[in-house]
């Protein structure tokens, strides 16, 4: 059985969490556009791979033996722009360029743009199979590292995901580990009403993967669910976890409107004193 | 006769596989016919089914790619370029990864299959993506250089390849240089440009242009992107007419580049030979290349033409 976190970590998690979480919100009113709903869902799975799993050095940012993340559903981009700034890839100023002419910080990630970025991605259905390429090439090298992926409930609609799935479960590929963040919502609504992918689980597990559902926002069991996943031999494994769309902002939770729309000054002030520590 | 482009492009990867083990090969279940198979046999660990799911493909090469390893993929220029053209621009070139997409079966000469497996729109989709090189090799010898050229290369490659057997027009000593147009006959009335499998027909055309009185300058331009400019210029500037000769539609291809470089710095009269802005059909490649006029009789009329024209 693998470790637990600590309740000591466990706090220290949720302080990074809110921290992102503000962040997500001041660089989303700044830029004046943006995804802040479903970057405010996938905060707590994001903080956790960067602050307590990934083997990551933000001053060596291609390690050829580092854990590798694919965003996915990469339209998230403000969640991994400030898990990487309070990690400490880059300096937390930064995020208020997010999205303005000669930024880094593109509107959906770029690898070129900026270090720690594993993979380009932004057009949905693609980062399920660049990471399965990435995972295949630690089996070629004999490295031990893993990779990690994040999908939209919505995402799952694309086809060339469950061509992925196909493959990640044919080749075996067990030091991949995938998440759905399953907020149930996408632009035009509930997911079960614009395109229904449901059920989200049997599907997985129909495909070959090992699945694990979990509430996306508890901590200790986003950690333990990476844990299980570290021992699932021969097989992938799908992380299905139940999310809030816009988590930790009272007006943005469970609202559609909020996928892709920038708060303005007045409610970000709101939204950031709702944040505190 | 020579042999297809295909036999020698999985000839040439066994023989790159030998040579560098990070070249990993990848396929969407058709093996037998893009030739991969022969790198498969040589190396199975390092080749890939990913079935019949072109934008995987895609996107499984661009993760290999990103974690250092040399991936060549393989399938029907169709589904290359085609269905799995996003792939290509947003997994592949956008982030400038090292992937050399080698599509085969492109143009009319898929023959009997038809119109939904004749690609001949590749050109003109892949060289309008940044950061994409597009390489259209004329023969087996050709292929070899470019397939070495490429597993050395850093960045996407499109290599188009084809199905049926082509006349060898150069020799074992021949030296693919990327970029870099290959005079294959000098003149001075026309210059005939061409890619792919219009090389050797471009040739026998100056051939038959002699025996009308006209002499004709002959270009292989193997490589689409980047284009030679300073190739293009001076032929304009020394012929004064040029004859575009390409297994694609007119639209797009190597016609719709050479007319780029033209208009921009020595605008003379120039003939496009090519699919018209139509789709194919089934057939024997030798019919179809009659049909849609692309032989080397197409190419002598579309030369007088054009001389006509001169002021």
């Amino acid at each position: 059985m693998a470790e637990k976190l600590t309740a000591e970590k466990i706090a220290e998690l949720e302080h990074r969490a809110k921290a992102v979480r503000r962040n997500i919100v001041s660089a989303v009113t700044e830029a004046k556009s943006g995804h802040p709903g479903g970057s405010l869902s996938a905060a707590d799975i994001v903080t956790v791979l960067y602050f307590a799993e990934m083997k990551v050095d933000p001053s060596k940012p291609y390690d050829v033996d580092r854990d590798r993340f694919v965003l996915s559903k990469g339209h998230a981009a403000p969640v991994l722009y400030a898990t990487l700034a309070e990690r400490g890839f880059f300096p937390q100023s930064e995020l208020m360029t997010l999205r303005k002419i000669d930024s880094r910080l593109q509107g959906h990630p770029s690898m070129k743009s900026l270090p720690g970025i594993d993979m380009s991605t932004g057009s949905l259905g693609q980062g399920l199979s660049a990471a399965s390429g990435m995972a295949l090439a630690a089996r070629l090298d004999t490295r031990d590292y893993r990779v990690f992926a994040l999908l939209g409930d919505g995402e799952l609609e694309e086809g060339m995901v469950w061509e992925a799935a196909m493959f990640a479960s044919h080749y075996k590929l067990d030091n991949l580990t995938a998440f759905v963040d399953f907020n149930g919502l996408q632009i035009d609504g509930p997911v079960a009403e614009v395109m229904s992918p449901l059920p989200i689980p049997e599907k997985w597990a129909a495909f070959g993967w090992h699945v694990i559902e979990i509430d996306g926002h508890d901590i200790g069991a986003i950690y333990d669910a990476i844990q299980t996943a570290k021992t699932i031999k021969g097989k992938p494994t799908m992380i299905v976890a139940h999310t809030i769309k816009g988590k930790g902002v009272c007006k943005m939770e469970n609202v559609a409107d909020w996928h892709g729309k920038a708060p303005t000054s007045e409610e970000c002030i709101l939204f950031l004193g709702e944040l505190e520590d | 006769m020579g042999k297809a482009t295909r036999e020698a492009y999985g000839e040439a990867l066994r023989e790159m596989g030998l040579e560098n083990r990070d070249i990993v090969v990848l396929d969407a279940d058709l093996s037998k016919s893009t030739k991969t198979s022969v790198f498969a046999k040589a190396f199975p660990d390092r080749h890939f089914n990913v079935g019949i799911a072109e934008q995987n493909l895609m996107g499984v090469a661009a993760g290999l790619a990103s974690a250092g390893k040399i991936p060549f993929e393989s399938t029907f220029a169709m589904f290359a370029a085609g269905r799995a053209f996003e792939q290509v621009r947003n997994s592949i070139c956008y982030p400038k990864l090292n992937v050399t997409v080698a599509a085969t079966h492109a143009g009319l000469t898929v023959g009997e299959d038809g119109a939904s497996h004749q690609a001949i729109e590749d050109i003109s989709l892949m060289r309008s993506i940044p950061n994409m090189t597009v390489v259209v090799p004329a023969d087996a010898a050709e292929t070899r250089q470019a397939v070495a050229w490429a597993a050395n290369y850093n960045g996407p490659v499109y290599l188009r390849l084809g199905r049926m057997s082509v006349p060898d027009v150069f020799g074992e000593g021949y030296e693919f240089e990327m970029g870099k147009a290959v005079e294959l006959a000098d003149g001075s009335d026309v210059t005939i440009m061409a890619t792919g499998i219009m090389v050797a027909p471009a040739r026998h055309a100056a051939e038959e242009l002699i025996a009308a009185g006209f002499s004709a300058r002959v270009l292989n331009i193997h490589t689409i992107k980047p284009i030679d400019k300073a190739a293009i210029i001076k032929a304009a500037e020394d012929t004064g007419a040029i004859v575009t000769c390409e297994e694609h539609s007119i639209i797009g291809g190597l016609g719709s580049a050479v007319a780029e470089v033209l208009v921009e710095n020595w605008p003379v009269p120039m003939e496009r030979v090519g699919v018209l802005d139509t789709f194919g059909e089934s057939g024997t490649p030798d019919a179809l290349l009659e049909k849609y006029h692309l032989t080397t009789a197409d190419i002598v009329q579309a030369a007088k033409r054009v001389i006509s024209r001169k002021r």
